[in-house]
């Protein structure tokens, strides 16, 4: 959407303002990703592999998902600080608006710093890719390809349900943490190394298992067979945007008819 | 001394009113250490050779992590104080009779047993309750325990020491968001936040358990299960009281420097 | 017909905050709540190029009634049509046709310069190229603000970004402009330039105006009509001149003076009593302001005197005493 360029135009000026700290903030943003994966590495140092996967292949699911999550951060920036656009009137302003309000909530919030977080994913990735024992065909790298983009569906999805929550409190809402950064953090490693409940949740539930787990044992060539239906899975998490934009429209009703 | 009390007070309650957050953090807290002690059980069973720590005693160390996150998370850091640096209101903290370092320490002590306060004792409660080995043991012995409650206090005061530090280090730096994160981060990772220092290879702990961050929260949670033996367990609780005496003095001396050379931002 | 309002009603539930150590422990477990009516049973019409004045003391519901305008909140009963529509089922069409100024709280990107944030308005109204270099020519020459709109916000003194503030919300042209506290904060000679400003558009443009204000002399300066809205209802819904006609009834007179001055006949009244300066009241009704005058250039010597009629602060003033606001 044309419009959208403009916000991006008008949020890289303002940050152009301030080269040196945003050089030195994206630095600290990119430090998260390499701590988590330098926890990895030191805990397969330790243990050398978990239940059967080998560091390598492990990888892989890190950095996908790392890479989904950092992108869809960037882009949905405004609903995961959402609480902030309610409590300081911005979303008045937006509603005075005529316009759409999701395009201007997700043009409100573009954090370049945000960045950081998405290079090192990205060279988490190429690291992962290269040292990987797969053979890349092309139904690899579509599967590949599908697993980064159903993982942005699916974390804009759960970002936007944060905000929808934020219509109704602005208090407890830290506990959608334990979707989108707790989601994140145990899909770092293959869902199949918790207990049962956890693979069974992240497929009914919240489905992370078919961005993270599904294609990944596809790529990996662990695919009980469904190979096509695996390779196809991040399809179904795309669709994880129907009940958060419905969601949403509550929430904005309940908004128009209790104010702030 | 009173003022620092109704100081402390004031923010005590404040934190105090935040109900549901209370509850949502209970539940994170939870979701959390399950899921961390679902992980490391997966690692232990694959490779059940040398390990530095038997899983009980890791699974308390992870419950009592999440039980006492509030109080010692590098990454919490007073948003209002550090908007007073970045904004320039500091000014006004100035005009009060109070000294501002202690000033902001007794908040920050406050904001985190407040939060701790409320969250801690159900998630301890329901950990005792849990099935072996995934419970929350009992203390390795009475003289642990009460060393461990003494290393805990003294943690405390290493963790804010060093937030104190982060926050005067704003001071200096024209980027303070980057600073803070890279400084928290650092902090976070080798303080056993992201895995539990034991857990990590032994020629880093070695270092690791000289320097400042051991002392945050790794010390007490580990003197706790008695994964440290009796002298070496004295010996890391002396060690705690250096460091908070270090920092706690690095942390004066450079906070009157920076605000006599206080830049006023914006406006 | 422009804007028309009809019954409007509207309830809020509010979560008490409670202080002391007890009652926030108590708190963790209860949450009490306090029934808050906004609004009750509120109606006016406001025609094309109306200038309304919308006064109140805080929480008597202005803002509200300002956000169900917009389309914003939706109430609880009653009707309101803005240029044929219903603001909150209709929003985008709605919200393009009006505008709408909140007095504290800033629509310009922070960092970057004010033309920059006016072209990404321009682009969010979808405003056409030349009817967009139109307006801005005209707003910027009229608010007087060309050689400010190349610098970025945060450098711009509030006066300035008022002024810039204002012509960002006039650069689609809306039919409808409201006004939330516009020249809060403002310098004396900034607040003139505003009013101006809006006093020209609305003759221009026929723009309508709906200004909600605690100034008095925003409303002197640029309103006929005033509606006062007190703990949720339409209070006074009526022309200035017909108030300042019936507060006129009590004039005031200031007089210095050498010698005693002790009782005043009925009609009079002190307001402020010193030696040799007395302020006093006089009611029109029981006796004549030359009576008045007659009466004390006969008890005392007066060497200096002033009339005064009411003026807005006063009759605010006391059109909140008498309806217990």
């Amino acid at each position: 959407m044309k419009l959208y360029f403009k916000y991006f135009s008008i949020h890289l000026r303002s940050v152009m303002q301030y080269k040196t700290s945003f050089f030195l903030t994206s630095i600290g943003t990119g430090l998260t990703t390499f701590f988590s994966f330098l926890s990895m590495y030191f805990l397969f140092d330790r243990f050398g592999s978990i239940k059967g996967y080998t560091f390598n292949e492990v990888l892989l699911c890190f950095s996908t998902i790392f890479m989904s999550f950092a992108i869809a951060e960037c882009f949905g920036r405004g609903f995961d600080t959402f609480s902030g656009i309610i409590s300081n009137g911005e979303f008045d302003r937006i509603m005075v608006r005529p316009r759409n309000e999701i395009l201007q909530i997700v043009g409100s919030r573009i954090e370049f710093t945000r960045i950081g977080r998405l290079i090192q994913a990205f060279i988490v990735l190429i690291y992962a890719i290269s040292s990987s024992r797969v053979y890349w065909s092309i139904d690899k790298v579509v599967t590949l390809l599908l697993m980064i983009v159903g993982g942005i569906c699916l974390f804009f999805g759960l970002f936007m349900i944060y905000a929808a929550i934020c219509f109704f409190t602005l208090e407890g809402l830290e506990f959608m943490n334990i979707f989108t950064d707790g989601g994140r953090e145990l899909a770092q490693y293959p869902l199949d190394i918790y207990k049962d409940w956890v693979i069974k949740f992240f497929t009914f539930v919240v489905p992370i298992a078919f961005i993270n787990y599904y294609p990944f044992l596809y790529i990996i060539g662990k695919n009980k067979g469904y190979g096509l239906f695996y390779m196809l899975s991040p399809v179904i998490s795309m669709l994880f945007l129907i009940p958060s934009y419905i969601l949403w429209r509550i929430g904005v009703r309940h908004y128009k008819s209790t104010g702030s | 001394m009173k003022a620092y009390i109704s100081f402390f007070r004031i923010r005590f309650i404040n934190g105090l009113q935040y109900r549901t957050a209370a509850y949502a953090g209970i539940a994170t807290q939870f979701a959390w250490g399950f899921m961390f002690i679902m992980l490391y059980q997966a690692f232990y069973k694959s490779n059940p050779g040398i390990v530095p720590m038997p899983f009980d005693q890791l699974s308390s160390y992870i419950w009592l992590q999440q039980a006492f996150l509030a109080l010692y998370m590098t990454w919490f850091v007073n948003n209002d104080i550090f908007n007073l640096i970045t904004n320039g209101n500091v000014s006004y903290e100035l005009c009060r009779p109070l000294d501002i370092y202690n000033m902001w320490f007794t908040k920050s002590c406050a904001y985190r047993l407040s939060r701790a306060a409320l969250r801690c004792f159900p998630i301890l409660i329901a950990a005792f309750v849990l099935p072996e080995p995934y419970k929350l043991g009992m203390p390795y012995s009475w003289i642990f325990a009460i060393l461990f409650i003494v290393s805990m206090a003294l943690a405390l005061i290493v963790v804010v020491a060093y937030c104190m530090l982060v926050y005067i280090f704003t001071f200096y730096t024209i980027s303070p968001v980057g600073a803070r994160i890279t400084l928290v981060m650092i902090a976070d990772f080798l303080s056993g936040g992201l895995i539990p220092l034991p857990l990590l290879p032994d020629w880093l702990t070695k270092y690791i358990d000289f320097s400042p961050f051991a002392a945050m929260q790794n010390v007490p949670f580990r003197i706790y299960s008695g994964n440290i033996p009796a002298d070496k367990a004295a010996l890391a609780v002396l060690l705690q009281v250096a460091w908070a005496v270090i920092l706690v003095a690095i942390g004066k001396i450079l906070m009157s420097r920076a605000l006599k050379n206080v830049v006023v931002q914006g406006g | 017909m422009v804007i028309e309002l009809r019954g409007i009603s509207k309830t809020f539930k509010v979560a008490r905050r409670n202080p002391g150590l007890k009652k926030a422990v108590k708190s963790l477990f209860k949450r009490q709540y306090s029934i808050i009516h906004a609004l009750d049973d509120v109606s006016f019409t406001i025609e094309d190029g109306e200038m309304v004045g919308y006064i109140g003391p805080n929480g008597a519901g202005k803002s509200t009634t300002i956000k169900i305008m917009s389309g914003i909140l939706y109430p609880d009963k009653g009707e309101c049509i803005i240029n044929g529509r219903v603001p909150w089922k209709d929003r985008i069409n709605h919200v393009r046709e009006i505008g709408v100024v909140f007095g504290q709280r800033s629509q310009l990107w922070w960092d970057v310069p004010v033309a920059d944030s006016f072209e990404l308005i321009r682009d969010i109204y979808n405003i056409p190229e030349n009817k967009y270099r139109r307006n801005v020519k005209k707003l910027v020459e009229l608010l007087d603000i060309g050689d400010i709109i190349k610098m970025p916000t945060r450098q711009l003194s509030l006066g300035q970004r008022m002024r810039c503030e204002i012509a960002a919300s006039l650069l689609h042209s809306p039919k409808i402009l409201f006004l939330d506290e516009p020249t809060i904060g403002l310098d004396a000679v900034s607040k003139i330039a505003v009013r101006e400003f809006i006093k020209d558009i609305n003759k221009e443009n026929k723009t309508t105006v709906i200004l909600t204000t605690h100034d008095t002399q925003d409303i002197e300066a640029l309103t006929k009509r005033i509606i006062l809205i007190g703990k949720g209802r339409v209070l006074l819904d009526g022309n200035i001149d017909d108030l300042k006609l019936r507060f006129n009834r009590i004039k005031t007179i200031t007089i210095d003076y050498a010698g005693d001055l002790n009782q005043l006949p009925e009609g009079m009244a002190y307001v402020e009593k010193y030696e040799g300066h007395a302020v006093i009241h006089i009611d029109t009704v029981e006796i004549s302001v030359s009576s008045a005058i007659s009466y004390l250039a006969e008890k005392v010597d007066i060497t200096d005197f002033t009339v005064d009629t009411a003026t807005m602060d006063d009759i605010v003033v006391r059109l909140y005493k008498e309806y217990r606001l």
